[in-house]
C-alpha cells in the first residue's frame, strides 16, 4: 500500500515551496530535502542538541520536533534565511553571522545553523544582554568544537553591530 | 620566508560559507538528484548471539524498497573481513567484524543487513520488517569480566587477551624494591567517546559512462577510504575517487575504515546503478561508531626523599571492544605518552588489550594520552602528598631539563620510531602555569573561601603529546595564468581552519595575496597520496608540505622571471603576486610568468596568445628544456624521520558543594607549547573546544552498559555532552614557543592538547578539596558524595589538614 501524501504549502524565508509529504515527514527533512535549504543540520533527532533550530514565526524551534504538515500557516526562517540583501547575489552577513565570523565563534560549522537562528530570535527579545544572558540565550544548543567561549563572545558582538547600525556608526 | 600572514589571527575563510548555510556536509549532497536513494541498517539489538536465520522476505513487498543485503548476498573480498588497519607483532589475536554479520554478533549495533529505498523513512519500515533468530549468548562487559575470562567474545581468543605488549628501560621492579618509598595506586578511566555533531555519513555514484565510481565520505582519510573501496569491490584504483566534503567534526572516531557503510553505499550504488546515501541517526552513532578511554591500571612507584622517580612499574588493562581495526595504537599511546615531561630512570609498562562485547574502540581526541597523564600526574600528586611536598616541586624535580634536548626515553612510540622529544621547556612552562593560575596564592583564597564556608581545591597537570605522525603528507601548488593560486593537500578537515592556516603559509611563502589562494584538502582527484588527519599532524604534515610545494613554485618562478626581465634570480623578489627586480621598475605578474611557463600551440584568451610557441622561447632550443616541464606548478612531499612532540599544562581551580557535592569549576588556566603558531586564534578555538570536551570527560560523560550489553545512554538526553552552562566561563591561555627542530616551520600540532589533562586536573582539584584520593573518573556529584561517605572518618580531620 502507497502511503498517503500531502500537499503542503511552506513559507520559507519569504518564499514558497510547495512539496508532496507523508504526515509523518519532520519539518527539518522536509526543508532540507524537499525544499533543498541543506543550510539547516540535524545532529539529534530527537530535541536535545538545537543544530536543526529554525525560526517559526519569529520563534526557535527545533525542526526534528515538528512536523512539515503543521508548518503550513507559519512564516519559517532557516539560516539560508538570516543573510540580508544589499544588492549582490550572496547578501550580507547578518550582525549575527558577522559576529560569528569576528570571534571565530564556529569550527566545522555544522552546529552553527541553530546558534545562528537562536541568537538571532534572542537578541529581538533581548538587545543587550549582560554576559551571563548571553551564556542562557545559549543554553539549549551543543557544539562540540569550540567549548562555547568565542559563542558567548559572538552573542555579544552581535548585539554591539546591531546598536552600531541602528545609531548610525555602522552601514 | 617573509612571515606577514604566519602567526597572525587571520579571519577564517571557511566561515563565509558556513555561515550563510552553504557548507557542504555529505547528507546535503545530491539532495535535488531525484535518482538519489536512501540506506538503512539492521543492527543486532543483542550483545551477543549466534544468528541462526535471516528472513528478509517480507521487505520486498514495502513499496519503495529497492533490494536488501545480508552476509550471504556478499562475494569475494566483500564477504571477508574488514581489514585490520594496522597489525603489530603483539596483537596476536587481533579481529575484525564482516561488513553485514556472519553468523554471529558481538555488540549491539553490529551491521546484519543493509536495505536501499527511495527514502529512508521507508528504508526504516523496512528494516523493521526483517526477523531475525538468534541463539543468545552470555556477554563479556567491561574489564574485570574480560579479565575473568569466564566467558570468551570469540571462541579462539583464549582468556579474551588480543594482545599483550611489555616495554621497560633500566630495571623497574629492582629500582622499586630498592627505593627508600614506595607507593601502589589503582586507577581507573570509563569509557567515552567522540560524538561529533554530524555523525558518519557517505554517498556514493557510479557512472556508467565513464565507468567511474565517486565516492562522499564524511571521512578523516579520504585516500584510506579510496583503497578500501577499490581493494573490497575489486576496482582499479584509477576507477575511484573518494571526496571528503565539509566535515561536521571528527575527534578521531572518522579516520577508522571502512565502516561498514562506506562499502556497502558503494556496492549498492554499482549495483543498482542509482547514487545512494547512507546518513548515521544519532543513535547508531552511539552503538555502531566507536568508543575510546576505558582502562584499569596498577601503578607501582619507588622514589628517593626529593620525590624523584627511581622506578615506575604500570600494568593496565585497555578494553578494545568487540574488534580490533585499528590495532593497538591507543594502549601503546598510554604506554608511551604516559611519562609525560618526566624521565623515570627506570620504568616498565605492560598491558593487555582485552575483547569485551560492546562497541569498538578507536583513537579518541587525545588517544589513550587522557589516561597515561592521569596516571602520571596521579601518581606525582600520591608522591607529593606522601613526601609533604608542593605538588609543583615534586614535578620540577622529576622534568626533563631544556639542555637535554632531543631526549631519548629509550621506548618505541605508536608510529614504531624511538620515542625521542624533540623540544620543549617544562620549568619555564610551570612558572607561566603557576602565575597563570595563582598557585602561590591559592592558600589565602582557601582560607577566605573556608571562612566562607566554601570548599576549594587546585590541581594541575602536565602532559607531552606527540604530534605530527608519519608517514607523510603532500602537496600540489599550481600558479595559473590569472594569478590565482590552487594548492591540494590529501588529508581531510573536519573544522580545523585548514583552508585558512594552509593559504597563510603560502601567502607568505609564494609571496602572493591571501586572497589568491585556494586550498583543497581530501579529494583524492587532487592528491591521491596522502594519509589523513588524526594525531594533531595536520598543520605539522601538509603544513610542512605545503610550505615545500610552495618553495619548489617559487624556485620555478623566480627562474622564468629571472630570464624575462633579464636579471639575476638573487635580485628578484615576490610581493603580492608581483615578481620585481629589487630597486628598479622593472617587474613581471606571476600570472604572467605561468603564461611563460606553458608555451602553446592554440590561443584561447589573451594570456595564451602570449605563450603560442611563436612568440615564447628561444627558436634554436625545445620549447620545454629536456630537464624541465610546462606550467608553473611546485610539488613536494614532507615526511619526517619522527614525531614531534608538543606540551602542555593546566590548572584548575573547583568548588565543592558541601551538601550537594556539586562541582564548580572556578578558574581554568592553559599553558601550551606547540612550536610556532600559524593562527593563534585557531590554536585558541582548539584548546577552547579541547578544554570542554575535557569537562565532559571528566565530569559527565560515560557510557553506561549493563549487565547485557546494551548500552542505556545512547542519546543526547542521556549522555551529558557539556553545554555552555557546564564549561568554564572564562579559560586563561598563556603559550610557550618552543620550536620543533625537526620541521621547516618550527611548528608542533595543536588539535589534541586541550583535552589530554582533563581527568587528571580534576581529579587533583577534587581531591584537594576534599582531602581524600580520587582515583577512579569521571566523577559525578552523586560519585563524590558517595565517597565522603565513604571516607566520613577522615573528612573531619582533612578540613584540618588542608593546607598539605
Amino acid at each position: 500500500m502507497s502511503e498517503q501524501v500531502h500537499d503542503v504549502r511552506l513559507h520559507v524565508n519569504g518564499s514558497v515551496h510547495e512539496v508532496q509529504v507523508p504526515a509523518r515527514r519532520l519539518l527539518s527533512d522536509a526543508l532540507r530535502h524537499d525544499c533543498g535549504l541543506t543550510g539547516t543540520h540535524v545532529g539529534c533527532e530527537h530535541g536535545v542538541c538545537g543544530a536543526c533550530t529554525v525560526l517559526v514565526d519569529g520563534r526557535p524551534m527545533r525542526s526534528c520536533l515538528m512536523l512539515a504538515v503543521s508548518a503550513v500557516d507559519s512564516e519559517i526562517t532557516t539560516v539560508e534565511g538570516l543573510t540580508e540583501a544589499d544588492g549582490t547575489p550572496q547578501g550580507r552577513l547578518s550582525p549575527v553571522q558577522q559576529a560569528f565570523s569576528d570571534c571565530h565563534g564556529l569550527q566545522c560549522g555544522f552546529c552553527t545553523p541553530g546558534f545562528l537562528t537562536t541568537i538571532t530570535a534572542g537578541l529581538r527579545d533581548n538587545p543587550d544582554p549582560s554576559e551571563d544572558e548571553a551564556r542562557e540565550m545559549i543554553a539549549g544548543n551543543l557544539c562540540r568544537c569550540t567549548g562555547y567561549q568565542n559563542i558567548v563572545k559572538s552573542v555579544l558582538r552581535a548585539a554591539e553591530i546591531t546598536a552600531e547600525i541602528e545609531s548610525g556608526e555602522r552601514t | 620566508m617573509t612571515t606577514k600572514l604566519f602567526g597572525t589571527k587571520v579571519a577564517r575563510v571557511e566561515d563565509q560559507r558556513f555561515l550563510r548555510g552553504q557548507g557542504r556536509y555529505v547528507d546535503d549532497l545530491l539532495t535535488d538528484d531525484p535518482r538519489l536513494l536512501h540506506a538503512a541498517v539492521l543492527r543486532s539489538p543483542h550483545a551477543h548471539a549466534r544468528i541462526t536465520d535471516i528472513d528478509v522476505s517480507d521487505v520486498l513487498d514495502v513499496e519503495g524498497v529497492l533490494a536488501v543485503w545480508t552476509y550471504d548476498d556478499l562475494v569475494d573480498a566483500m564477504a571477508e573481513p574488514l581489514p585490520l588497519l594496522i597489525p603489530h607483532p603483539t596483537l596476536t589475536h587481533g579481529r575484525t567484524q564482516y561488513a553485514l554479520a556472519k553468523d554471529e554478533v558481538n555488540y549491539v549495533g553490529e551491521a546484519i543487513a543493509f536495505v536501499v529505498a527511495v527514502d529512508r523513512y521507508v528504508a526504516e519500515d523496512a528494516v523493521s520488517r526483517i526477523r531475525v533468530d538468534y541463539d543468545y549468548l552470555e556477554p563479556v562487559v567491561g574489564i574485570a569480566a574480560a579479565r575473568a575470562a569466564d566467558r570468551l567474545v570469540h571462541d579462539d581468543v583464549p582468556g579474551n587477551i588480543g594482545a599483550r605488549m611489555e616495554q621497560e628501560t633500566g630495571d623497574a621492579r629492582a629500582a622499586i624494591a630498592d627505593a627508600p618509598h614506595t607507593l601502589t595506586l589503582e586507577l581507573d578511566i570509563e569509557r567515552s567517546a567522540c560524538t561529533p555533531m554530524e555523525g558518519r555519513g557517505t554517498v556514493a555514484r557510479w557512472d556508467p559512462d565513464t565507468s567511474r565510481l565517486t565516492v562522499w565520505s564524511s571521512t578523516q582519510t579520504s585516500t584510506g577510504v579510496r583503497g578500501c573501496v577499490a581493494a573490497k569491490l575489486g576496482l582499479d584504483l584509477a576507477k575511484v575517487d573518494v571526496i571528503t566534503p565539509d566535515v561536521g567534526g571528527g575527534f578521531g572516531v572518522k579516520i577508522n575504515h571502512p565502516w561498514p557503510e562506506e562499502l556497502l553505499v558503494p556496492l549498492a550504488a554499482m549495483t543498482l546503478g542509482r547514487p545512494v546515501k547512507f546518513t548515521e541517526d544519532r543513535r547508531e552513532h552511539f552503538i555502531s561508531s566507536a568508543h575510546e578511554r576505558a582502562q584499569v591500571h596498577h601503578v607501582e612507584v619507588g622514589f628517593d626523599d626529593d620525590g624523584r622517580l627511581l622506578g615506575l612499574n604500570v600494568e593496565f588493562w585497555h578494553d578494545h571492544g568487540a574488534y580490533t581495526p585499528y590495532g593497538l595504537i591507543v594502549p601503546i599511546i598510554t604506554s608511551t605518552q604516559l611519562l609525560g615531561p618526566y624521565k623515570p630512570l627506570n620504568y616498565r609498562v605492560v598491558f593487555e588489550s582485552l575483547y569485551t562485547n560492546t562497541v569498538i574502540v578507536t583513537p579518541y581526541r587525545g588517544a589513550g594520552r587522557p589516561q597515561g597523564c592521569f596516571v602520571m600526574e596521579r601518581t606525582m600528586d600520591a608522591i607529593a602528598a606522601y613526601l609533604g611536598k608542593d605538588r609543583t616541586e615534586v614535578r620540577g624535580t622529576n622534568f626533563i631539563q631544556p639542555d637535554e634536548f632531543p631526549y631519548e626515553h629509550g621506548l618505541v612510540f605508536q608510529d614504531g620510531r624511538e620515542l625521542t622529544y624533540d623540544s620543549g621547556d617544562y620549568p619555564a612552562s610551570l612558572e607561566k602555569l603557576k602565575a597563570l593560575v595563582g598557585w602561590d596564592e591559592f592558600e589565602q583564597f582557601r582560607a577566605e573561601m573556608a571562612a566562607q564556608g566554601r570548599r576549594v581545591g587546585i590541581g594541575l597537570a602536565c602532559y607531552v603529546e606527540g604530534t605530527g605522525v608519519g608517514p607523510y603528507e603532500g602537496a600540489h601548488v599550481h600558479i595559473e595564468t590569472s594569478g590565482k593560486v590552487k594548492v591540494a593537500t590529501g588529508l581531510t578537515s573536519q573544522g580545523q581552519g585548514h583552508q585558512t592556516a594552509f593559504a597563510q603559509i603560502v601567502a607568505d611563502t609564494l609571496g602572493v595575496r591571501f586572497e589568491d589562494v585556494e586550498i583543497t584538502t581530501g579529494d583524492t582527484r587532487k592528491m591521491p597520496y596522502a594519509v589523513g588527519t588524526f594525531a594533531s599532524r595536520a598543520a605539522v604534515m601538509s603544513g610542512s608540505a605545503i610550505h615545500l610545494a610552495s618553495l619548489r613554485a617559487r624556485e620555478k618562478a623566480l627562474r622564468i622571471a629571472a630570464e624575462a626581465l633579464e636579471a639575476s634570480e638573487e635580485d628578484l623578489e615576490i610581493n603580492d603576486g608581483v615578481v620585481s627586480v629589487r630597486g628598479t621598475d622593472a617587474s613581471i605578474d606571476l600570472g604572467t610568468v605561468a603564461v611563460l611557463s606553458n608555451p602553446l600551440r592554440y590561443a584561447f584568451d589573451e594570456a595564451s596568445k602570449a605563450a603560442t610557441q611563436f612568440s615564447v622561447g628561444d627558436p634554436g632550443k625545445p620549447p620545454v628544456a629536456e630537464d624541465d616541464e610546462p606550467g608553473l606548478e611546485g610539488k613536494d612531499f614532507y615526511s619526517p624521520e619522527r614525531s614531534t612532540f608538543a606540551n602542555g599544562m593546566h590548572a584548575v581551580i573547583v568548588e565543592t558543594d558541601p551538601d550537594t557535592a556539586e562541582i564548580t569549576i572556578l578558574k581554568y588556566a592553559v599553558v601550551h607549547d606547540c612550536g610556532h603558531l600559524i593562527n593563534p586564534m585557531i590554536v585558541e578555538g582548539q584548546i577552547h573546544g579541547g578544554v570542554a570536551q575535557g569537562v565532559g570527560g571528566a565530569l559527565y560523560e560515560r557510557m553506561v552498559y549493563d549487565e547485557a550489553g546494551q548500552l542505556l545512554n545512547a542519546s543526547f538526553m542521556d549522555f551529558l555532552m557539556p553545554y555552555v552552562t557546564e564549561v568554564p566561563t572564562t579559560i586563561d591561555i598563556d603559550h610557550l614557543e618552543t620550536p620543533s627542530p625537526l620541521n621547516p616551520l618550527g611548528i608542533k600540532g595543536a588539535g589534541e592538547a586541550g583535552v589530554i589533562p582533563s581527568a587528571a586536573v580534576f581529579a587533583a582539584a577534587i581531591e584537594d578539596a576534599e582531602g581524600f584520593p580520587i582515583t577512579a573518573m569521571p566523577i559525578s556529584p552523586s560519585e563524590l558524595f558517595a565517597l565522603r561517605l565513604e571516607h566520613a572518618d577522615h573528612t573531619t580531620e582533612a578540613a584540618t589538614i588542608t593546607g598539605i
